[in-house]
């Protein structure tokens, strides 16, 4: 079970890339060297879920890889795009948390 | 709110839940993916289920980027929400899983926490100069 939440939590990364890379102009995206970087997380992020999808109940999969997503994604944005959160987003974290937690019951 | 508004919200919300139990139909025929059996992994997408499943979840993503385009997010964002709680349910009765009441609550907890908040009034959604991101922003 651990091992395949591990492989999802590649999905997290995937949303960060392509936040990084995606550009106005179709010419700028395809030269942001960020954007291929997510297609590759985005890919990768796949792939785990199928593996996930092949071991573990689709109930377990899909509220941990969107609570794990989520998550991720707030600590990537506060420390990777250097976002401020406001504490109902954290407050929303914890939740999400307990929320996971119960999921492993 | 136009009928393609609605038409898009439904092909969301159809498409993504769907979409993920066929996947997942699909990824039980094909069994346990273990690193001995990486050959399988490859090939998964060519398993019908999982290939209808695919298909989908491109309708989803493209229904979800049109959307984007045209409406906030927090407006779009009950109808990815509610998806996973009626995954869950679609998984009880398509795939047979049995989901007890811990995990039930855990769902709408989780469901809460990713949904609710992100749509609520503190969040600024202005249209991005990057264009429209297919995936939740985290604004403050």
């Amino acid at each position: 079970m651990s091992t395949a939440r591990a492989m999802r939590r590649v999905g997290d990364f995937s949303e960060l890339r392509r936040k990084r890379g995606i550009l106005g102009v179709v010419r700028a995206v395809l030269t942001e060297p960020w954007f291929y970087i997510g297609l590759l997380a985005m890919a990768l992020s796949f792939f785990s879920l199928l593996t996930a999808l092949s071991l573990i109940d689709l109930s377990v999969v899909i509220p941990a890889s969107a609570s794990l997503t989520f998550l991720s994604n707030l600590l990537g944005a506060k420390f990777f795009l250097k976002e401020h959160i406001s504490r109902r987003r954290w407050i929303s974290g914890v939740l999400v948390l307990g929320g996971i937690t119960l999921l492993r019951a | 709110m136009t009928f393609l508004r609605y038409f898009l919200l439904a092909l969301i919300v159809l498409g993504s839940t769907f979409g993920d139990v066929y996947l997942a139909k699909g990824m039980k025929q094909i069994g346990a993916i273990s690193l001995t059996r990486w050959r399988d992994l490859i090939l998964a997408p060519f398993n019908p289920y999982v290939a209808f499943g695919i298909l989908l979840l491109m309708m989803f993503y493209i229904s979800y980027l049109a959307s984007l385009s045209w409406a906030d997010l927090s407006y779009i964002m009950p109808a990815t929400t509610f998806g996973y709680v009626l995954t869950a349910l679609l998984a009880h009765f398509m795939l047979g899983e049995h989901i007890p009441l811990t995990r039930w609550i855990g769902i709408l907890m989780i469901t809460a926490g990713v949904g609710f908040v992100t749509g609520g009034p503190s969040l600024t959604v202005t249209p991005s100069p990057e264009g429209p991101s297919p995936h939740l922003e985290v604004h403050s």
